[in-house]
């Protein structure tokens, strides 16, 4: 047993050590032990040094809030910049302490990471007296609840005290109320919790670390880490308070450390945090520690208070105790160098320190207050008053079903906290509508009385006058000291705001947790403002630092965002195709063989199409159902063309506008019946085109009778394109006429083909004659195979989107979001045809009137026939009038959208989008390659059977 | 994560839906009757208040219907939710 | 000034330059002044110091609502680039660039700039399309711009996940070298500081409840620190401007939208420049002390409050490790959310308003910040001359009637 351990106190398991190595050394512990406790146990107080100006530092609290305590954990995983405070300790820990900048792995992460959704009545964030109370009461009456603490065990402060509830240990009392809450079907209760923001409407959101205190032995399959997305019709948060020191000369030096952390040391993990202390306090709550610490046989040299007169109580059990209580006294500064060895005191006079002693000590224990822990209150958009009693922000205002209590809200004594706790679920249930189950209020032990205020001093006057706070740290993380404060109001900074980003302070680790309050205090001196009126900066999520890999949980690799892939994927896979994302689409891009390049490939599948016979999967067009006696109007409206006029058994191509009258989809509309369409979609639009006509049709036209269906994923879709499909298409569907007279272009029969219902369409995209087979999802391999079977003598070819752009860019198809970016018209692209001049209105018709539109000089879409026939144009390429490039800027008239090799053209080409590019039509315009340009002619946009004789085969 | 009560289908998660701008911007009777001015305003111009604002949401995770809130864009608070065919609701 | 020698020499992290020991008076607002400025953030700060610097007009104020550059000019991922496509675009963000290139000594304050290049990563087709079509059209406005394939990214930021098997596979990106960032608060503080040396008040928790507007002319701006008289009133309130707009029934097409980002734990390097990503949708540098800072997109719906909501940043984290597997370790330390303006066509509008003397700058959603020096510059050139500066002549009102919009939407890989 160490000198610093204590055989008798604590809640470790003694029975379990636990060997762990920092900076290089190793040590021992015991399970239950944080990396902090187990280092104090050692004798450790130093953890590394200081960022700035590499002064040793300590460990200066028990919990989140500790400002300086960082360490890099390197086993079982690498993980930068933790608190020691909240590292549970395990066997195999190696970890050093980190003064600057974490170090992040280089190898993956192999851990997992999940999230949970939960809805409660009430959410009671904090299991400490008052967070107890309030989760007991509110599920005695059979509310849903949820209670979260950050710690490994219920009790929050009573963990670190020897408090007495209904006459036996308090700890007693926590362990029956969480076993109560255990029993009962609608509560659940999360340690290791963390609610780390508080955001609209009830939605908290917890980090649950479910592995990390089981080091190497935690299980693969758990998630190591789990967010909890929690939405609470009532919220009580009894998250406590953070004691915060006094500044004083010195004030980081290991050994100094806040008193009521010394005490949770004490009593929750058996560590005496030194031999001889000196207590610096404003207040009472740091006389139980010296109580408490002599008591457990540590040598308490003095209390010093800062208080004019000491409270009699505390000053009668001090004396017991012979501890010396000097009231009306501060502490200056230190002496030592790894470690305090002495504690500067002085008599305040008149707010100055007098003539200073100085006592021997190797713990230096400091109260300087509380400051509740509204973080998440303030997160909600809670307002902050000042409470000059307390020397601290407490809530102000009334946040509709949210409760704060306990010490969060101010209450510092147990009974205080103990009945503020069951009020606040009083509260909460009321707001439920929920009548309150009886039981009879937790009672604690008799606090002392005490008739002295707390005094609120942030900093003690610095002795050394010609470096006055230069050694006075505020922010001990960032190294920012009084002096950087002054700096900064000398500045003429008034802002809190200001100051903080002018000094750092609060911007480290620790977000400010205890230096943030001290620093408005010397910035309200300073400028002589009260600090009431200055405020604190702002508290924002996270409450502490919550890894990435928790927040992006299981939403990573392949479920980063879903794959969609048609029935036929697994044959594609097979054939060996290299496929290209298309929204959230997995589509074939072209179909390799042996030895081919995609050059290679997809001038051979070109061939098949326009030689003989090939075939594409197209399931992943968008379809939109639309049905109902209005069906036909509601189209007329979204159409630039006329839909209404379209024959059952027709199919008619057409282009949406948006508002603005650019080009936002287009598509074939097939009429199915008097009240029945089916249109298409371009593959990434399809949820966009359906949202928009739902948007028009519910938020414009209701009076319209008309059902929105996507019907995508129901219908697969194979084009089967070529001058033999013909012939295939009579081999699989032996009932269908398939000559031009009886299935016409821009028709659609229903047919049985390859043996399953089919619905086939007459049309193209490509310029040859074509067919579009559609059977249900479940048929489609079967078709696919039977196509395939069919045209084997004809050597049907698969091909993929690549050959698809190439097929239909011969023909001056568009792609909407290739050829166009959201400045197109339809006019612009050369589509004037496809705009009705009958129809009185449509969407984007009137904007095709603004005087933009009128503009000779709007970009058109062309094809440019490189004067080269085999440079290929970059798409993207801009194109310039000059054949020189001048000095920047130089004037662009357009780019390249498109841009293939053709078979059939046996030559490259471009389809470009040009500044009057129809009035250019055989001029010599030039494309940048890289740093060059190249002469390229502008040419009509059909560059391939202009005359359309090719497409009824 | 605002909490949104759909008129169909109650209280839901905002990632439930999906956001529409300002409400009541009906289309103009006879868009070609306007003057460039006018129909620039119904396409672009949309009221952006610090306060309560009329304004239009989809309920798109689930029965993908329209319907309005005035909601407080400075607060998050959803004041009132109606049905598309209900008049703007009285929110003081 | 002071510029701390210790950082150097001590651990990583701790190496900021110091402030100047003097920034700006506090004074009390005077009873009239030339020029008005509404908002003390970047663009207002910048628009008083051009005032003076280069018109010589001090008699200005500054007039901010809460601290100078509290808003969005706190609260932004300080990327610093020129590479848009349009000419318009193109034109007023390179003359940013390049001032902000001598910003530095011009301001005599350390404001970081560091031309680390930015990464655009393309992860499909389309954006490969996109992107060669941006660079080429950079080079011959004059703007440095490349595309780098899958390998160079990696060479330019050995962090980034080029593996074929990832959900969005990077397919390469386009690369601005002079491209970076600054460190924000020093730049605001440094045209406040300079701007405030050269006569103008800078006037803080001051805000604008009315403006006064006599025969179709502004005269005076109420505040709550009483009315003061304005020969020109120049706007730069970003998120608020429809609602200062409105106080003389001036119709705006913007909406304001919370814009989040995050930072880090200070972390060492690992990561040498910008990285964006549009596909999937983050943005993301490590900073001058080691902090990753990050952002994404807007929230889609209004918003005033300064806050958004989580599943954005959780979003933007899954993003962030597909990109950047190291980074699964890394700590969300603070978040935290600005107001951003967006116009439909995601292009600012800058210059003269049917208000006489009443001057606009709003508009520039989430690419604000890059503009500082440039728009300060031809902003405060337009109050100063009473019409538009060439480089901002594009950017009227008017452009949404007559449908000559600059639109970045469809074109630019990502709009920030």
């Amino acid at each position: 047993m160490s000198l610093y351990r204590l055989p008798d106190r604590g809640r470790v398991d003694r029975s379990t050590p636990v060997t762990f190595t920092y900076n290089g050394s190793p040590y021992t512990g015991y399970a239950g032990d944080t990396l902090a406790s187990a280092l104090l146990a050692n004798g450790v107080h130093q953890v590394t040094t200081s960022i700035k100006y590499g002064r040793p530092r300590g460990i200066m609290a028990a919990g989140p809030e500790d400002p300086n305590a960082l360490v890099q954990v390197e086993t079982p995983f690498p993980e930068p910049m933790l608190t020691a405070t909240t590292v549970e300790l395990y066997d195999g820990l190696v970890a050093s302490g980190l003064s600057g900048q974490g170090r992040l792995a280089t190898e993956p992460d192999p851990a997992r990471y999940d999230a949970m959704h939960q809805h409660c009545d009430v959410l009671v964030v904090g299991a400490g007296p008052a967070g107890l109370t309030a989760a007991l009461t509110a599920a005695r009456s059979g509310a849903r609840v949820v209670l979260l603490d950050d710690q490994p065990e219920a009790g929050g402060s009573l963990l670190g005290t020897t408090e007495l509830i209904d006459d036996r240990p308090a700890l007693e009392w926590v362990e029956a109320a969480v076993a109560e809450l255990d029993s009962l079907p609608e509560v659940r209760v999360l340690s290791r919790t963390t609610a780390f923001g508080f955001y609209d409407d009830g939605f908290v959101l917890a980090l649950e670390r479910r592995t990390d205190h089981l080091g190497f032995a935690a299980p693969e399959h758990l998630s190591r880490q789990r967010v909890w997305r929690l939405r609470a019709k009532h919220v009580v948060l009894a998250t406590g308070a953070h004691e915060r020191p006094v500044v004083f000369a010195d004030n980081d030096r290991p050994g100094t450390m806040l008193a009521a952390s010394a005490r949770t040391y004490l009593h929750r993990y058996g560590v005496r945090c030194g031999q001889r202390a000196v207590v610096f306090t404003t207040n009472d709550s740091a006389y139980q520690a010296a109580v408490d610490l002599a008591d457990a046989g540590l040598e308490v040299a003095a209390v010093i208070d800062a208080r004019p007169q000491s409270p009699a109580g505390w000053a009668a059990e001090c004396a017991e105790r012979g501890i010396e209580v000097r009231s009306g006294h501060v502490v200056t500064g230190t002496t030592g160098h790894e470690r305090v060895i002495r504690a500067h005191v002085a008599q305040l006079t008149d707010g100055r320190p007098q003539l200073r002693s100085g006592i021997g000590c190797d713990l230096l224990l400091v109260s300087g207050g509380w400051n509740p822990a509204v973080h998440l209150f303030s997160q909600a958009g809670g307002r902050l008053s000042y409470d000059d009693a307390l020397g601290a922000f407490v809530p102000s205002s009334s946040l509709e079903a949210v409760t704060v209590a306990g010490a969060a809200r101010g209450t510092f004594q147990l009974d205080g906290c103990l009945a503020d706790g069951g009020e606040a679920a009083q509260r909460a249930l009321a707001g439920l509508g929920r009548p309150t189950a009886g039981g009879t209020p937790p009672r604690p032990s008799a606090a002392h009385e005490s008739a002295e205020r707390p005094l609120t001093l942030w900093t003690v006057p610095d002795p050394d006058e010609q470096h006055a706070g230069a050694t006075q740290f505020v922010d001990l993380q960032r190294d920012a000291t009084v002096a950087d404060v002054l700096r900064a109001t000398g500045a003429g900074l008034r802002s809190v705001e200001h100051v903080k980003r002018y000094t750092t302070i609060g911007t480290a680790h620790d977000q400010g947790k205890t230096s943030g309050i001290i620093s408005s205090g010397l910035v309200a001196q300073s400028v002589r403002a009260g600090i009431a009126d200055l405020g604190t900066t702002t508290f924002r999520p996270p409450y502490t630092p919550v890894s990435f890999a928790a927040l992006a949980g299981r939403d990573r690799g392949h479920l980063h965002d879903p794959e969609r892939v048609t029935p036929l994927h697994l044959l594609h896979v097979a054939a060996g195709a290299d496929f290209e994302d298309v929204g959230q689409w997995k589509r074939p891009r072209y179909f390799p063989r042996a030895g081919e390049d995609m050059d290679t490939a997809v001038l051979r599948e070109c061939r098949a199409a326009r030689e003989s016979v090939a075939m594409m999967d197209a399931s992943t067009l968008g379809k939109i159902e639309v049905e109902g006696p209005d069906a036909a109007e509601l189209l007329d409206r979204l159409y630039t063309n006329l839909m209404s006029s379209l024959k059952v058994g027709f199919i008619r191509y057409g282009v949406m506008c948006g508002v603005d009258g650019m080009a936002i989809d287009d598509g074939t509309v097939m009429r199915l019946a008097d009240d029945r369409f089916l249109l298409t979609t371009t593959t990434g639009n399809a949820a966009k085109i359906l949202d928009w006509m739902e948007e028009w049709l519910q938020t414009e036209w209701p009076d319209l009778a008309v059902r929105l269906t996507s019907v995508t994923e129901q219908w697969a879709t194979v084009a089967l394109v070529g001058p033999r499909s013909r012939d295939v298409l009579a081999l699989v569907a032996p009932e269908l006429a398939v000559d031009n007279d009886s299935f016409p272009f821009m028709t659609w029969r229903e047919a049985m083909v390859a043996g399953v219902p089919a619905r086939v369409c007459r049309i193209s995209f490509s310029g040859e004659l074509a067919f579009e087979v559609n059977v249900s999802g479940w048929d489609a391999v079967t078709l696919w195979e039977a196509l395939l079977a069919a045209g084997e003598s004809y050597g049907i070819t698969a091909y993929g989107t690549e050959t698809m752009h190439v097929l239909r860019a011969e023909k001056g198809y568009p792609i909407i979001g290739q050829d166009t970016d959201g400045t197109v018209t339809p006019q612009d692209l050369g589509m004037s045809w496809v705009v009705s001049k009958k129809k009185p209105d449509f969407i984007g018709k009137r904007s095709f009137a603004r005087a933009e539109n009128q503009r000779a000089d709007r970009k058109h879409l062309v094809g440019l026939l490189p004067v080269q026939r085999d440079i290929l144009l970059p798409e993207g390429a801009q194109l310039v009038a000059d054949p020189q490039i001048g000095p920047p800027p130089v004037r662009m008239l357009g780019h390249v959208t498109s841009s293939y090799r053709s078979a059939a053209l046996e030559a490259t080409f471009a389809l470009a989008l040009v500044k009057g590019g129809r009035d250019r039509i055989g001029q010599t315009l030039y494309s940048t390659v890289g740093d060059e340009l190249v002469p390229v002619t502008v040419a009509e946009p059909v560059l391939y059977d202009p005359e359309g004789a090719r497409r009824d085969g | 994560m605002q909490l949104i009560p759909c008129p169909w289908c109650g209280p839901r998660d905002e990632v439930e839906f999906h956001y529409g701008g300002a409400a009541h911007v009906a289309y103009p009777e006879d868009p070609q009757s306007l003057t460039d001015e006018d129909w620039a305003r119904y396409v672009f111009f949309r009221d952006n208040p610090k306060g309560p604002f009329a304004e239009r949401w989809c309920h798109t995770a689930s029965c993908r219907r329209w319907f309005n809130a005035i909601r407080d864009t400075a607060t998050h608070q959803v004041l009132a939710v109606y049905r598309m065919d209900e008049a703007k609701p009285v929110t003081s | 000034m002071r510029i701390s020698s210790v950082g150097s020499s001590t651990t990583p992290g701790a190496d900021l330059p110091d402030h100047p020991s003097f920034l700006w008076r506090n004074p009390e607002p005077k009873k009239h002044y030339d020029v008005v400025v509404i908002g003390g953030g970047g663009h207002g700060l910048a628009t008083a110091y051009y005032l003076a610097k280069n018109h010589g007009i001090t008699n200005v104020a500054v007039l901010e609502k809460g601290w100078l550059a509290g808003g969005n000019m706190a609260r932004n991922t300080t990327i610093i680039r020129s590479n848009y496509l349009w000419d318009e675009s193109a034109g007023i963000y390179e003359h940013s660039l390049k001032l902000w290139e001598t910003l530095e000594q011009e301001l005599d304050y350390p404001i970081l700039f560091s031309q680390r290049g930015v990464l655009n990563l393309a992860h499909t087709l389309q954006d490969v399309r996109d992107s060669v079509r941006r660079v080429n059209a950079n080079k011959l406005n004059g703007i440095d711009a490349e595309w780098v394939d899958a390998q160079q990214v990696k060479e330019l930021c050995p962090i980034v996940n080029i593996s074929p098997d990832v959900r969005y596979p990077v397919l390469g990106a386009t690369y601005q070298p002079r491209a970076g960032i600054a460190k924000h608060d020093y730049v605001a503080w440094g045209f406040a500081r300079a701007a405030n040396a050269m006569g103008v008040d800078l006037i803080q928790d001051c805000e604008v409840t009315g403006l006064d507007v006599v025969d179709g002319r502004v005269t005076a701006v109420g505040t709550t620190r009483g009315t003061i008289g304005a020969g020109r009133v120049a706007l730069c309130a970003a998120g608020h401007s429809s609602v200062l707009a409105k106080m003389v029934d001036l119709e705006l097409p913007l909406q304001s939208h919370p814009l989040q980002a995050l930072v880090s734990e200070l972390l060492e390097p690992v990561h040498p420049t910008v990285v964006m990503s549009n596909a999937v949708h983050v943005y993301v540098s490590q900073a001058h002390k080691g902090e990753l800072v990050m952002g994404a997109g807007v929230d889609s719906y209004n918003g005033y409050g300064q806050r958004g909501a989580f599943h954005i940043i959780e979003r933007q984290m899954a993003a962030a490790l597909e990109l950047f597997p190291v980074f699964a370790r890394a700590h969300l330390l603070r978040t935290w959310a600005g107001i951003v303006d967006t116009t439909p066509d995601a292009s600012p509008i800058v210059g003269l308003t049917p208000v006489e003397d009443l001057y606009l700058n709003c508009g520039w959603g989430t690419g604000g910040f890059k503009a500082t020096p440039g728009v300060g510059w031809c902003f405060a050139d337009t109050v100063a001359e009473g019409r538009p500066h060439p480089l901002i002549s594009a950017f009227t009102l008017d452009r949404f009637t007559t449908g000559a919009l600059v639109d970045e939407h469809g074109a630019a890989a990502v709009a920030h």
